[in-house]
């Protein structure tokens, strides 16, 4: 941690001529009569990425935000201001704007986050520089050569490498200032096949917050080009979704989409709080198979939904939020944790200085269960087997969730047979879990290539399950 | 508001002079400056007022044909200086493309009319909180069945731009977006339904009373109590007007040059083709008067005009900008950056009329989820909505999925309503689709 302190003082604070001193003025001007809480959020976050397209290293981009949030929080109000020229005398007149929220504040108490000195959960280096432009390069056209060589039906690939570097301090009302430094790769593929005039697509990809080298290790970004190829080809082989409900076994890995639309949402601290959830005020009760164990867990070394501090400066964790079926917890910020009397998780997050933090995921996933997964799929008479998924969404409100297949098959008698086209599953959060009654000894996270959205904020999330058989859901298929 | 339009033209003149300085053949450059104010108010108390300033610069750098873009929110000469040369080295480092350049300088825009974007508001915290209050009060008050609420919005932004590049276009101009949005939750038993509805709007005068707002949007929470879902069927689908927009931005996404040039798209080589029934026309208009995405020049500095994409149900031209014609060995249609004001001539029903027409099937109010594969068409969203029979609505629906391909989807365009008055840049009414798989139970 001081480690990164030194850093963020470095790279925030003495370029700008500040010093904790200056900041600890402004915070002097964010708080006080009728404010609760405050605090004060300094972030540099450069990206760089490189596109591959057509066998042409056809774009690259770099771009460099830096900025300061400033928050006061009265009762259940928040003001909010930021500036992303950092003077004293900007960052006053956004404490004032921000304060002025407090005019009819009343007095409340803080919650106050997990204690103890912490051990960074990945390294402060910046990726952008971890690798020379050469071999960044030459890893895109290696990425292309290896997806056509893999099959003649490839025409065309598309790769990308993005690396990021995000230092961030926060200071809060009470004096405390945390500060975390995190780096960040993403490699994705995506490949179009053709055969005889008909063509579909396939895409990979991984990460983490780790540096660029990661994906030389092991041959992983050619492993993404060689299953970005498979799947395109397992797409060019596929029949009619069947349409209406049916029994259903997700794969491991990504496919814990499933729980993070399905449950994960609806047990974010801030729509319990207003009631607005339909998990809301459920805690103790029966909400999933007691199969079922569901944890969101910021603290995983070098995953993509990791974070050594959240962007309040709270230490992560791992938070229960379903045990053997039973809810335990909702995932909390600063705000909503004191206006409901509980202790943040670690989930304030926020996509920058120019947003307002909210309670989101940073790990979500489901614990392995006893079940062999071929035994899982041997069980089921009739229905699909889900590998791979595209994205989802939900209406935490009605609980309804929609997620989208990107590779799956029929099953028949125990049997996987061919391959159906993409299709959106769609369920209710609160039934769907009640409904798996098989989970698989194969726990796996995914490879690191998730982005959630919420309130017009992205951040990079993590998911992951075991095998899982779901008794029933709804198959949007065309087939009837 | 911090910089003037002759400031940010200033700060595009060092980006383009500074690239040249480092031996650029071409170059581009934007800067942008923008303010506003975002007030919530739920349950009549507030929830937030954030004060927004926001300011940014990106210039691409061309080193003959090979190309690097860069990007900052810091403005200061320092950082504008880096900037362009983190571009240059990135250049250094791309491909030899052929087709990477600056457009044609014939079809710079040399004159432009004032489209009347600019229209600020000055509004203080409080009054923002009163309108909003206003919105949300209505919304609270429409039923005693709407119980909760996510709150009501207000926001109010005014921004400034400059675009310029090394052929001697230099254009900017101030814009102002305001809008007002509310979200209410509705209760019966232990069931939940929240909806929504906004405005958003060039000047403020234009936008819709805040009680309206709130009103339609309590009005279509409380009309999804009770919904259930339905049994695995084939049927005529109506997409209510507010969901079809996403249907012309697949259309739009399909004929996009790149797609096209990619051959990753269901409409490969559609132009000339006859891809809707011969009475549908779809257009821009990039020139309306306080049009929500007009622009009197693309994000190239090419004169944009009116132009039919489909007419007579054929497809008339992809949406191009100067890269991605070069790729095709067409001309670019000033499209870098998008379509701007796209509309679908009715076919002059009412929703009314649609729904008799329609007799019995599915009326779809929400779409859910990304189930559109935009390279082969195939088509599978979450949905809800409302069963229809003998023309009259029978009860809401959720948890269903509407599922079939657009390429069918679109010859199967039975009629679009008259029923245009949605919030947004894009025009169209409901759309009848002759038959789609919905599953259910």
């Amino acid at each position: 941690m001081s480690d990164n302190l030194r850093i963020a003082r470095q790279t925030l604070l003495e370029p700008a001529g500040l010093t904790e001193h200056h900041l600890r003025e402004v915070m002097e001007r964010l708080t006080g009569h009728g404010v609760d809480a405050a605090d004060l959020f300094i972030q540099r976050h450069r990206v760089e990425s490189w596109l591959l397209d057509d066998g042409l290293i056809k774009e690259g981009n770099f771009s460099l935000e830096l900025g300061a949030g400033l928050r006061a929080i009265s009762g259940e109000k928040t003001g909010f201001a930021y500036t992303e020229e950092l003077t004293s005398e900007n960052l006053v007149e956004a404490a004032v704007s921000a304060r002025a929220i407090a005019r009819a504040g009343r007095s409340g108490r803080l919650a106050v986050g997990r204690p103890g000195a912490l051990d960074p959960l990945y390294p402060p280096d910046d990726p952008i520089t971890s690798l020379p432009d050469e071999e960044k390069i030459e890893l895109l056209q290696t990425i292309d050569r290896t997806a056509r060589a893999a099959d003649p039906r490839v025409k065309q690939v598309t790769a990308s490498l993005a690396a990021a570097h995000e230092v961030v301090l926060v200071l809060d009302d009470q004096g405390r200032l945390a500060a975390d430094v995190r780096p960040l790769v993403r490699c994705s593929v995506q490949v179009i096949v053709e055969q005889k005039g008909r063509r579909e697509q396939g895409s990979a990809g991984g990460g983490g917050r780790t540096t660029l080298d990661f994906f030389l290790e092991e041959e992983r970004a050619l492993g993404y080009a060689r299953e970005a190829v498979r799947q395109a080809l397992v797409n060019l082989e596929a029949v009619e979704t069947p349409a209406g409900p049916m029994t259903v076994v997700l794969g491991p890995g990504w496919p814990g989409i499933l729980l993070h639309e399905a449950v994960g949402h609806g047990l974010e601290g801030d729509f319990n709080r207003k009631g607005l959830s339909a998990f809301s005020g459920r805690i103790g009760e029966q909400v999933a198979s007691p199969l079922c164990t569901v944890v969101d867990d910021g603290a995983l070394p070098g995953r993509r939904g990791s974070l050594t501090v959240d962007d309040e400066g709270t230490p992560t964790g791992e938070t229960v939020l379903i045990e053997k079926g039973i809810l335990r917890g909702y995932m909390q910020d600063r705000f909503n944790a004191r206006l409901m009397g509980v202790a943040p998780t670690g989930n304030g997050r926020r996509e920058s200085y120019a947003h307002l933090p909210l309670p989101r995921m940073t790990n979500t996933y489901l614990l392995g269960g006893d079940h062999d997964p071929e035994e899982i799929l041997r069980s089921v008479k009739k229905g699909l087997y889900a590998v791979n998924f595209a994205g989802g969404q939900v209406d935490i409100t009605s609980g309804k969730f929609v997620f989208s297949l990107s590779e799956a098959y029929l099953v028949e008698n125990g049997r996987v047979g061919a391959p159906v086209k993409g299709a959106t599953l769609i369920g209710n959060g609160p039934e769907v879990m009640t409904r798996v009654s098989m989970v698989g000894n194969d726990l796996a996270l995914d490879p690191g290539v998730g982005t959630c959205g919420k309130d017009g904020q992205s951040v990079p999330v993590g998911v992951g399950q075991p095998t899982l058989k779901v008794d029933e859901i709804t198959v949007g298929g065309t087939a009837l | 508001m911090s910089l003037t339009i002759e400031q940010l033209e200033e700060r595009v003149a060092d980006l383009l002079a500074e690239a040249k300085r480092l031996g650029a053949s071409a170059a581009d450059a934007a800067v942008s400056a923008s303010a506003g104010l975002t007030v919530t108010v739920r349950l009549g108390e507030v929830e937030t007022v954030e004060h927004n300033r926001d300011q940014g610069l990106g210039v691409t750098v061309y080193f003959g044909h090979r190309k690097g873009s860069a990007s900052t929110t810091d403005l200061s000469s320092a950082a504008l200086k880096e900037t362009v040369a983190k571009a240059c080295s990135i250049a250094r480092a791309t491909s030899e493309d052929p087709c990477a350049g600056l457009p044609d300088p014939e079809l710079m825009a040399k004159d432009w009319p004032d489209l009347d974007l600019y229209h600020p508001w000055a509004l203080s915290p409080d009054e923002a909180i009163d309108i909003a209050r206003a919105c949300e009060g209505a919304a609270l008050e429409f039923d005693e069945r709407i119980t909760n609420s996510e709150g009501a919005t207000l926001s109010t932004e005014e921004g400034r731009f400059v675009y310029g590049n090394s052929l001697g276009f230099l254009g900017g101009y101030p814009t102002t977006r305001h809008s007002l949005s509310c979200v209410v939750t509705g209760r019966e038993g232990d069931a939940m339904q929240r909806d929504w509805w906004y405005d958003t709007r060039r000047a403020a005068e234009d936008l819709a009373a805040p009680e309206l707002i709130g009103r339609r949007a309590a009005e279509r929470a409380v009309a999804r109590l009770g919904a259930r879902k339905l049994a695995t069927c084939e049927v005529p689908v109506i997409f209510r007007a507010e969901t079809a927009p996403g249907l012309l931005r697949s259309l739009i996404g399909a004929i996009r040059g790149h797609a096209q040039y990619r051959e990753s798209t269901f409409l490969l080589n559609a132009l000339g083709e006859r891809i809707f029934p011969d009475w549908v026309r779809i257009h821009e208009d990039p020139l309306i008067p306080r049009g929500l995405a007009s622009a009197p020049f693309d994000n190239e500095g090419v004169a944009t005009r009116p132009r039919d994409f489909v007419r007579d149900g054929v497809l008339q031209d992809y949406v191009l900008d100067s890269y991605s014609a070069c790729r095709l060995g067409m001309r670019t249609t000033g499209n870098a950056g998008g379509v701007r004001n796209l509309a679908i001539d009715s076919s002059g029903q009412s929703l009314e009329a649609l729904l008799k027409q329609m007799d019995r099937g599915l009326l779809v109010t929400e779409l859910m989820g990304q189930g559109v594969n935009p390279v082969t068409g195939d088509y599978s969203r979450g949905a809800a909505g409302f069963w229809v029979e003998k023309g009259m609505i029978q009860h809401p629906v959720e948890e269903v999925t509407v599922a079939g391909n657009l390429r069918d989807m679109f010859q199967r365009l039975v009629a679009v309503g008259t029923d245009t008055a949605i919030p947004g840049s894009i025009r169209t009414g409901s759309w009848l689709i002759e038959r789609m798989t919905v599953a259910g139970n």
